[in-house]
């Protein structure tokens, strides 16, 4: 360990400076936004369009207007024709910009994946250059420090430290080394101390590498199941519109008068929801993207989806939980002996123990009696904890001081001739009972007493289940303790439920049995015992650090490799669907004031009793009809931040997310375009060309 | 004004005790659970050659609405075809034209009873009988049908059968349309509805030296069947009007609250079907929100001066606005008929809608407009507010941040596209007819009046058949060969267009299991839901008709009194 201890903790490696992988670009990167400009000409490919049906109207909208503009030349044609056209091109803007920021993170990924040489150990055990593109699966290399790993592979022998900076971001080396869940390496990533040698798992192309690439830039983005469902929708709100303008030619006839066409286009392109069928599509890519920046790597957008609809949590009590380590958290003195002096005996004990617990003991016995310097005078000799004593401490001349499991300790000083104190073994069971470890000290033959040791649940997050249990998520710790300790860890971290002495097959079987009850369930693993339950989870995150299998039964890698990311994953998905939602009904909802500005406009010369409908007493027909265009033109545009950022989820029950949603989304988007109109209609009055 | 309001007092105690013991009862019927009349069942059953026992699955449920469908037509057509020649026919009326007795089969099979016909001048009693009271049972029975399959696929999980239609139209004939329209028959004629098969009688009155022929016939029972099968075709040409079809204020009384009564109490049955009342009480608080905004405003807009008689100097009219009114009634009834029975897809009428006010006719209109769901026909009503709700669902679902779900069931890119099939066809099928009405010479020729009355006239006709309604506003002929036609296909469209959407949907749920409640779960028996369903009910209405209506009524009402 001292070996490999030393790189670690210095300075980071070459190639290991903080980068642009996953983590974030601004919203509005200078060069995306340059590239997407770009793409949204390239998009007016009507083949790129009819995969959109709303815009794919507008476009065919703008045609017809372009017509009239050029046969029947006026100022008004001509502005309308140019706003709808707009409209389109700030539809194809949203989609790219969303999209560009995906394919900057993909570059700065692909400038990595140079070719590497690799040593390849040949039949006869000689090694032989190779470069990275001609390896096979289970082909054996050689890495030492400095070299970059050639491709995916599992260490078949050795232990080293690795840079996996090019994937995570994170600086900080790792371990690697052979057999457990700790033997997979990933192409591209720097080894920077000792030797390994890895079994290639992946081929040119297949590797992780490409995989993130491929995903980060949405190279195959299929639409997600929700994503179709509210194409239909939008489509089918789309189809309702033709019939109500079209019948309008007729209507207006029968009235005695004519609507021009160019109008009809306006109010039809008005009425159709462009605001959510412009952003639909980068809604979905910044819900992938936003996981990116997460360091999460969704395989697909359905899975971002689920997390959506996760109703169970299955989360890791170590780490996710609780902070991994017990700490003390109290000194129970015995037998009549000062808590002060058990203090005093447990701190000499642990002076010379390295381990996050003996550290705890010493700052806790620090900290609460304020024992200012401990440091022993007199010749000291430590004693190191061993599997065969089961316990450690230290001796200062005669004085031997000892530390560890009840029953060792207890013996040991019996056998110094000791009494034990009878509370003792009341004591001990009390502590073990509400799932702390305790540890007794002795000094010399005199027990002192207790310290308990717990497993300290991190800060604040019994509050983030609260939260999490109002939006209706339940969580369910998984733990290998014994039922008594899981069940108090369970109590204080709050949790809906627990899963004791978890083995592979008892997590199988939970997630089954949640789901036969219809629920989605999210869990997070790494080991390869956890595949089959990270493929049977709706939602499986697989830590980056796992090993292949996992990997890739889960839909989800998190490269921060962070169990607590779970609850993250369930608010990005959340905001995906909230964001498609809050969209389309902000973009009915504004149809009501473009009724109010088109229509009186549209029949101004057969009826002019409909005058008493423009309640906003725009300037003249048409610049009322243009502003209307205006508006739901430019509405896209400054929307398109909110798209890429998602609205807001905090948790919290269905009934009030659904209230502030329906009040900004639903009553603003009736309300905002009364008054977008009707400013974007006094600046055209300003003009004096409408 | 204190006789209506105590008029509403008794109308909504009527509907509670309907809501809560129809509506139980209703449920009874369609689970099996009521088997007082299974003596009559069974022979009809083995007549049919059906086993009752054996469930269908959507599309053979669909496939048995349309065979039946067709052969009640193809029946209709025929009798109404042959009546000369068929017996109970004293007045020896000939046979009905071929484009007519389309029409009129289409529209009484399809629950709209559309007439484009005057009864007592045109049809035998046989085809009053025969072709259109039978079909006024059926069609309810049909609708009712399709409503409670719907809602066994919200009930049901991981099904494949969705009921068995003919089990269900034959149970909703006999355990319920039957018994009440019987009863509720007994009191028209009790109250003077006329029920004979006799044939008209000559009448000399000695006071003035007139000699009259009086129609009479089988009305009184066919009165009942109208109103409660939200049916509307009455016997006479003046319907509801007339004082041999609804004689006194008690059967007007009682008609009103008849037609609204399956409706409203369906949405007890829903509730109870699908394990939570609440869900019921959540469709009927909308339902009850609409149509007490329509009534207040179209009886408010009929207590008002009728703008073209004071135009015409006679600014006193105490009373609101008589013009097509019957004394026995007066506005505020005749107001609260008409909204009850353009809210319920019924159709029928005790006033001259052509007359209304501008306003009062916005309220008939829109009335229909908003898809006959408040509360809607015997069955369609609660079958299409309930695609209504699946789409406000959807919106409200995603607003959350969940894959939506409705009584726990995901409503995914099928359900959607079901749903807005069935939402969108009315309002796409009238307004393509409406259009194409306007635009041909045969089509305006149909309007008795020009300018916006006179296109109110042809949006009224294409709507009211469009939404399976029937009611006419009057002041228009559609005894063409082009509104025959042009109407049937607005018909069916509204009847089937729906229908198999909806049975295809029933299907689809019944497939799906069920996502477990949380509190993440979006409630669809909270006031949330009520204002998101009242959202979309509105807002798809309103937004898909506003442009029409404010060629129409609007331009009429801001026009201050003009006649045209």
């Amino acid at each position: 360990m001292a070996m490999l201890s030393a790189p670690i903790s210095s300075a980071p490696g070459p190639g290991s400076e903080p980068h642009t992988v996953a983590r974030g670009r601004g919203l509005f990167d200078r060069q995306i936004l340059g590239q997407a400009l770009v793409g949204s000409v390239l998009k007016l490919d009507p083949r790129v369009q009819i995969r959109n049906p709303v815009m794919f109207v507008v476009l065919v909208g703008t045609v017809v207007t372009l017509l009239e503009a050029i046969f029947h030349p006026s100022v008004f044609s001509w502005s309308i024709t140019v706003w709808l056209f707009l409209t389109v091109i700030f539809a194809n803007f949203a989609e790219a910009v969303a999209e560009g920021r995906g394919k900057a993170q993909a570059d700065t990924l692909r400038r990595m994946r140079s070719d590497t040489l690799a040593r390849r150990v040949g039949p006869a055990g000689i090694e032989e250059s190779v470069t990275s593109a001609d390896l096979r699966r289970g082909d054996l290399v050689v890495c030492e420090a400095g070299d970059v790993i050639p491709s995916d592979g599992e260490i078949t022998e050795g232990i080293a430290s690795v840079d996996e900076s090019a994937i995570t971001g994170e600086s900080a080396p790792v371990i690697r080394e052979s057999g457990g869940d700790r033997s997979a390496v990933t192409g591209g990533t720097k080894v920077l101390s000792d030797r390994i040698v890895v079994q290639i798992t992946a081929e040119r192309g297949n590797t992780f590498m490409d995989r993130m690439i491929s995903l980060v830039e949405g190279a195959n983005r299929q639409r997600t199941p929700n994503e179709i469902a509210l194409t239909i929708l939008l489509a089918a709100l789309t189809i309702v519109f033709l019939p109500v303008v079209v019948s309008l030619y007729p209507f207006a006839k029968y009235a005695g008068g004519t609507v021009s066409i160019v109008v009809l286009v306006a109010l039809l392109v008005c009425l159709i929801p462009t605001t959510i069928g412009a952003l639909l599509s980068a809604i979905g890519i910044a819900g992938m993207d936003r996981m990116v920046q997460r360091n999460v790597l969704a395989m697909s957008g359905r899975a971002v989806e689920a997390a959506g609809d996760v109703q169970t949590l299955l989360l890791d009590k170590t780490g996710t939980i609780t902070l991994g380590n017990r700490m003390a958290s109290a000194f129970v003195p015995v037998g009549g002996h000062r808590d002060r002096d058990l203090a005093q005996a447990a701190l000499l004990s642990s002076l010379a123990d390295e381990t996050p617990e003996g550290r705890s003991i010493v700052a806790f016995a620090r900290d609460r009696f304020e024992i200012a310097d401990a440091v022993p005078t007199g010749p000291t000799l430590f004693v190191p904890f061993s599997a065969n004593t089961r316990m450690s401490g230290l001796d200062i001349g005669d004085r031997q001081i000892r530390k560890g499991a009840a029953d060792a300790v207890r013996r040991w000083a019996e056998g110094l001739g000791g009494r034990t104190p009878d509370e003792l073994a009341e004591v001990v069971n009390r502590i073990a009972g509400v799932g702390s470890t305790p540890l007794v000290v002795a000094d010399g033959p005199e027990v002192l007493g207790v310290i308990e040791l717990k497993d300290v649940v991190k800060p604040g997050i019994a509050e983030r289940f609260a939260e999490l249990r109002k939006a209706g998520i339940r969580t369910v710790m998984i733990t290998g303790d014994n039922p008594l300790t899981a069940a108090a860890i369970a109590r204080e971290a709050g949790v809906d439920d627990f899963l004791a002495e978890a083995t592979p097959e008892t997590k199988m079987a939970l997630i089954r049995q949640e789901q036969a009850g219809g629920k989605l369930v999210a869990m997070t693993g790494d080991g390869t015992n956890d595949a089959p339950a990270l493929a049977q989870a709706d939602v499986g995150v697989a830590m980056n650090t796992g090993t292949t299998a996992a990997k890739e039964a889960g839909n989800m890698v998190d490269l921060d490799s962070n169990p607590t990311k779970l609850i993250e994953v369930v608010e990005v998905g959340k905001q995906l669907l909230i964001t498609r939602g809050a969209l389309t009904t902000f973009s009915i909802a504004n149809d009501v004031a473009k009724y109010f500005a088109i229509i009186p406009a549209l029949f101004a010369a057969t009826y002019p009793q409909l005058q008493a409908l423009n309640v906003m007493r725009l300037h003249s027909p048409q610049s009322a009809v243009l502003a209307a265009v205006i508006f739901n033109a430019l509405v896209i545009v400054a929307l398109i931040p909110l798209a890429l950022r998602g609205v807001r989820w905090r948790p919290s029950g269905a009934a009030s997310v659904l209230r502030r949603n329906v009040l900004i989304y639903g009553v603003g988007g009736i309300l905002t375009p009364f008054i977008g109109i009707k400013l974007i209609d006094l600046l055209l009055t300003a003009t004096h060309l409408y | 004004m204190v006789h209506f309001v105590l008029t509403l007092v008794v109308l909504i105690a009527v509907l509670a005790i309907a809501w809560r013991f129809l509506g139980a009862y209703l449920a009874a019927v369609y689970t099996g659970r009521a088997t007082w009349c299974s003596f009559a069942e069974r022979p009809i059953y083995r007549l049919l050659g059906v086993d009752p026992e054996r469930e269908q699955t959507w599309q053979r449920y669909a496939v048995s609405l349309v065979v039946f469908s067709g052969v009640a037509l193809l029946g209709s057509y025929l009798v109404l075809r042959l009546q000369g020649v068929l017996p109970l026919n004293p007045q020896h009326l000939g046979g009905v034209p071929a484009a007519l007795s389309w029409n009129t089969a289409v529209s009484f099979l399809t629950n709209t009873n559309w007439q484009n016909y005057a009864g007592e001048t045109t049809m035998s009693y046989l085809s009053q009988i025969l072709a259109l009271q039978m079909q006024q049972f059926v069609s309810a029975a049909v609708g009712i049908a399709v409503a409670i399959a719907l809602v066994r696929g919200f009930a049901r999980r991981g099904e494949t059968t969705i009921g068995n239609f003919w089990v269900d139209t034959v149970r909703g004939c006999l355990y319920v349309l039957l018994p009440i329209a019987f009863l509720a028959g007994i009191i028209f004629v009790a109250q003077g509805a006329v029920q004979t098969l006799a044939g008209p009688v000559l009448v000399h009155n000695p006071l003035n030296g007139v000699t009259q022929l009086i129609p009479r016939g089988p009305v009184g029972f066919m009165e009942a069947i109208k109103q409660l099968g939200t049916n509307g075709g009455g016997f006479f040409n003046a319907n509801g009007a007339h004082p041999f079809e609804n004689p006194t204020a008690l059967t007007n009384f009682l008609s009103i609250a008849l037609l609204l009564a399956i409706p409203v109490a369906l949405t007890y049955t829903f509730g109870r079907m699908v394990g939570s009342l609440r869900q019921g009480v959540a469709l009927l608080a909308a339902m009850v929100i609409i149509f007490g905004i329509w009534t207040s405003f179209t009886t408010f807009a009929e207590a008002q001066p009728n703008p073209a008689v004071a135009a015409a100097g006679l600014r006193q009219q105490p009373t609101g606005n008589m013009e097509g009114k019957e004394v026995r009634f007066g506005p505020l009834n005749s107001a609260l008929y008409g909204v009850a029975s353009t809210q319920t897809s019924t159709g029928s009428v005790d006033s001259s809608n052509d007359s209304f006010n501008p306003m009062g006719g916005f309220g008939l209109l829109t009335g229909m407009m908003l898809g006959e769901v408040t509360p809607g026909g015997t069955g369609s009503g609660l079958y299409t507010i309930l695609l209504d709700a699946v789409v406000a669902v959807f919106i409200g679902g995603l607003m959350i941040g969940r894959t939506p779900e409705y009584l726990g069931k995901k409503i995914q890119a099928r359900e959607v596209k079901l749903a807005s099939l069935g939402v969108l066809v009315m309002p796409v099928t009238v307004l393509v007819l409406a259009g194409v009405a306007t635009a041909l010479p045969v089509g305006r020729a149909g309007a008795f009046n020009a300018g916006p009355h006179g296109f109110s006239e042809i949006l009224y006709a294409i709507t009211s058949q469009g939404n399976n309604n029937g009611s006419a506003f009057g002041g228009f002929g559609g005894n063409t060969v082009f509104y025959n036609v042009v109407g049937s296909i607005d018909m069916l469209m509204g009847r089937f267009g729906i229908m198999i959407p909806v049975l295809a949907l029933a299907g689809a749920l019944a497939a799906k299991q069920v996502v477990p409640n949380s509190a993440g779960t979006f409630r669809t028996d909270s006031p949330m839901f009520v204002v998101l369903l009242l959202g979309v009910i509105l807002i798809v209405g309103g937004l898909t008709f506003f442009p029409a209506v404010s060629l129409g009524p609007l331009v009429e009402q801001l026009s201050h009194g003009r006649f045209f």
